[in-house]
């Protein structure tokens, strides 16, 4: 199965090299993708992973290095070179049009000029034949995230590939969806075809994955049987040194505790054809505990998110509530001025000014609350005290950058990241929301963010976390809620709370039914 | 088949970003000096009585600041909405609409005289400027019109409207039918800085005084950083809890009143009444003062002036060379052409896709940017 010899490499990849600027991101690549074996791609974020792939899939020109293909050497121009020569990709990131079917969308990339109609009735045939059941005439706006993925794969294997590169594919997956996907993988396995799957999520490496490659800073630090690893000797070649664990101590009389934050019955109608509605949301956090809030992407935690933290209003005002004050109708500076922080998702162009320097980002959320420390009389900014302030922070969170006071889009996510969640931390907030901490943060940064938000909920304060990676919630959460279709179910305490339960809330169980199970555990 | 694209650079040149108005002018000389020897005049002549001979006499600066009060002061209402992603193309609606609005004074109530009246008038300018901004942003908040459409398309309705008015309405009876309104009492009239020497007025005084404090607002103030974070980052605007319609309306408003100031400085100083044409156009130089000046107020001082000397330059040529006093459009068309062509190649490069890879996909670009064109 994970043949190894000579003459069954599909793929071989010699001394791949990809320089951007300063920056090697692909130093001197070595990789073997033998026929019928499932490769996977570790390294933490900036690690070289996708500048890799892209090469291999033609989106990007090395500067120097080797490609074989069946032993033949090749240049791989373009993705369409790289779909001629029989090699598939599932990005991370759909690129679906939400108002065309799933078959047209599929059409779109065929560019055979078949009709549609034919195009439908292969999809459905091979997505039966797979496991992975779609409905080809239904509106990609209408499914769910683990469907679209499917109208992802099914496009590339109309196509059939040799080999299949799948770019983080369980991301957006509940557990049972990602089993699903497993199954698929194996079949594909045992038809003979090779899969480079990219991950960081080594439990499933290790389930699934013949042979490892894992790079870290761009070059190839080793290449091992994931199978014959732990997941503590994979996450060390992946990061270089040990990863501290995330410590929570217990909480004891949170029940009496008084809650900070309350959300009572919150509604919101669509904003756009696409987005998802709030149904009668309530959740209460508490002084001193971590609530998490699971759920696979899509599902309203956007919506839910802009919805507490201001940016949407609310007609009820009641429906949201900071330290025993409404607050529905306050906008995002008012509610921060009741003690509420916020950190979003998206960090460049939402949570931080992209071509803006670190301490005027720090002014952009801190503004109002600080107003006395850093806007003077006539609206004048004290410059001197936010530059203070904002490397005090820096040296806090050990923001890492090149110059004392960069643009926020020249840090690495990781930092920024520390940067965005230090910004708020700094000032003691009594309730903080945070959207997907750590998402696309290294596993060492991520560490220190998630202690910092167990902390910060120890000292008193409420936080509610939002975040698709379920480790990470049973890491820190004190229970953990699910969101799914606009509805969240009650909060399970984290020692009653498991994967599955978990998982199968995440793909639609019904809430009571997850109660129940509660009660009869 | 080649083909022209765009390729973003991966960081810009601070150097090149400094020099890019200079390397824009250079550009423009070049282009101009091809355009008069097509002309049939010598390009080095031309040059000297298109640049140096309208500013070589003291007097001849005064003119010069005359011309370049209302730029200044219009282009640094204009970089304050530029900067905030707002497109305000009716500044020259809002300089007409502020010269009305001032005049109401003198030549309603001529018989209204005193210290009084000056600074009323101006103050009037700035509240006719500013209301005629509102409407383009009125209409983009409640509508979500474009307001690239409808401030431009106010700048007509006001010219017309002004037309009527020194036609109509407000013409001079004692002026044997000339569409103009009657001359401004002498406490209507913006006094002259230096009498002796020649005739700029108070309005350029405005104009540097706008852009310090302009500037002083961009710089240091945190309304300007919301400028600059709106402008640059709606979304984190949004999450900074600044409005975005508040915005629309703060930067119409401030470069409105602007415009509207420079309107009824120009009439009350260098003409002294209105007529039915009472701008040679400010209102749209002045978007090339501001980009030229990299929006930035001081550096749009120095664009005011260079902007200011082509007007004065084309009228040099007309009397001197018998050339069309055009000229000036055609210089001002082709240094905004050359700093917006400058100012693109700092942020892209250009990237010939040759023939090799026409029989396949072209390669997938990583970050979007725009075909140039398609070319055989």
């Amino acid at each position: 199965m994970s043949a190894n010899h000579d003459g069954a490499n599909l793929l071989e990849v010699r001394g791949l090299t990809k320089i951007f600027g300063t920056l090697t991101a692909c130093d001197h690549i070595d990789l073997n993708i033998a026929k019928g074996e499932i490769h996977a791609l570790l390294g933490e974020n900036g690690a070289g992973k996708s500048t890799l792939v892209k090469m291999l899939f033609g989106s990007l020109e090395p500067n120097s290095g080797e490609i074989f293909w069946n032993g033949q050497a090749v240049r791989i121009t373009s993705p369409g070179a790289a779909k001629k020569l029989g090699i598939g990709m599932v990005f991370q990131h759909f690129s679906l049009f939400e108002a065309l079917t799933a078959a047209e969308n599929i059409a779109l990339s065929l560019d055979d000029g078949s009709p549609i109609s034919s195009i439908a009735a292969k999809a459905r045939a091979l997505s039966y034949s797979y496991g992975l059941p779609l409905d080809p005439e239904s509106l990609v706006g209408d499914l769910s995230v683990g469907e679209r993925q499917r109208i992802e794969i099914i496009r590339c294997l109309l196509q059939t590939p040799q080999l299949i590169i799948l770019d983080e594919p369980t991301s957006v997956l509940t557990p049972q969806e990602a089993d699903k996907l497993f199954e698929t993988l194996e079949r594909l396995r045992s038809e003979g075809k090779s899969i480079l799957y990219i991950s960081h999520r080594l439990e499933e490496v290790k389930r699934i994955c013949d042979r490892a490659t894992v790079l870290r800073h761009g070059k190839v630090v080793g290449h091992c049987n994931p199978r014959e690893q732990t997941a503590s000797s994979l996450a060390r070649m992946m990061v270089g040194s040990e990863v501290q664990a995330v410590v929570r101590a217990p909480v004891e009389g949170i029940e009496t505790a008084q809650p900070l934050l309350e959300i009572r019955g919150l509604n919101r109608k669509p904003a756009t054809p696409f987005s998802i509605p709030l149904k009668n949301i309530s959740l209460n956090v508490r002084a001193g505990e971590v609530i998490g809030i699971a759920g696979v992407a899509g599902n309203g935690q956007g919506e839910f998110f802009e919805s507490v933290s201001g940016e949407v209003l609310q007609q009820d005002t009641a429906s949201v509530r900071i330290r025993g004050k409404d607050a529905g109708g306050l906008t995002i500076t008012g509610r921060r001025l009741l003690g509420a922080a916020f950190v979003p998702e998206e960090r460049l162009g939402h949570g931080a000014a992209p071509r803006m320097k670190l301490s005027e980002n720090l002014l952009l959320s801190r503004h109002a609350t600080d107003g006395k420390a850093f806007v003077g009389t006539g609206g004048m900014v004290r410059s001197g005290a936010v530059y203070a302030a904002s490397q005090r922070i820096i040296e806090a969170m050990d923001v890492r950058k090149s110059a004392p006071d960069p643009e926020a889009a020249a840090l690495s996510g990781g930092n920024l990241q520390k940067f965005i969640v230090g910004r708020e931390l700094d000032r003691r907030p009594s309730v903080m929301v945070v959207n997907q901490p750590t998402w696309g943060v290294d596993a060492g940064a991520a560490a220190h963010i998630r202690q910092a938000l167990i902390e910060l909920s120890r000292s008193g304060s409420a936080v509610l976390v939002i975040s698709q990676d379920l480790d990470e919630l049973f890491e820190i959460s004190d229970a953990i809620a699910v969101m799914h279709n606009g509805e969240l179910s009650k909060p399970m305490p984290i020692a009653e709370a498991t994967f599955e339960k978990v998982g199968l809330l995440m793909g639609g169980a019904e809430p009571g039914h997850a109660e129940h199970t509660l009660e009869t555990a | 088949m080649m083909r022209l694209e765009l390729v973003k650079r991966p960081q810009r040149s601070a150097l090149f970003s400094m020099l890019s108005p200079f390397i824009a002018f250079a550009l423009t000389i070049i282009a101009g000096a091809i355009m008069f020897a097509l002309l049939g005049v010598n390009p080095l002549n031309a040059f000297k009585i298109y640049f140096i001979e309208p500013i070589s006499q003291v007097w001849q600066l005064h003119e010069l600041a005359i011309k370049a009060a209302p730029l200044i002061l219009i282009a640094v209402g204009l970089s304050v909405c530029y900067k905030a992603n707002i497109w305000n193309i009716g500044a020259e609606g809002q300089f007409i609409f502020g010269a009305i609005f001032g005049s109401i004074i003198p030549v309603l109530f001529p018989q209204f005289e005193g210290p009084l009246v000056l600074p009323l008038m101006l103050l009037l300018g700035m509240v006719g400027g500013a209301a005629y901004a509102a409407i383009p942003a009125l209409l983009k908040t409640r509508f979500n019109t474009n307001e690239i459409l409808t401030s431009l398309m106010l700048v007509y309705v006001a010219q017309l409207f002004l037309d009527w008015l020194v036609r109509g309405p407000w013409r001079d009876p004692q002026g044997h039918g000339f569409p103009q309104t009657i001359q401004f009492g002498d406490s209507a009239v913006l006094p002259e800085l230096m009498p002796d020497a020649g005739r700029a007025n108070w309005g350029f005084v405005f104009a540097l005084v706008a852009a310090v404090l302009i500037w002083i607002l961009m710089g240091r103030m945190l309304k300007g950083f919301e400028v600059r974070v709106l402008g640059s980052s709606p979304r984190a605007g949004r999450f900074a809890g600044f409005g975005l319609n508040r915005m629309v309306f703060f930067a119409f408003l401030l470069s409105g009143a602007l415009a509207g100031l420079a309107g009824i400085s120009e009439v009350s100083g260098a003409i002294g009444q209105l007529q039915p044409v009472i701008s040679p156009g400010y209102g749209f130089t002045a978007i090339i003062v501001a980009f030229l000046g990299r929006l930035n107020p001081l550096g749009i001082v120095a664009a005011g002036l260079v902007l200011a000397l082509t007007y004065l330059g084309g009228e040099a040529v007309q009397s001197a060379l018998g050339i069309s006093d055009k000229v000036a459009r055609v210089f001002q068309g082709m240094l905004l052409f050359f700093v917006l062509g400058c100012d693109t190649l700092i942020h892209y490069r250009i990237r010939l896709i040759g023939l090799a890879l026409t029989k396949q996909e072209a390669p997938a670009k990583l970050e979007a940017a725009p075909k140039l064109k398609e070319a055989r």
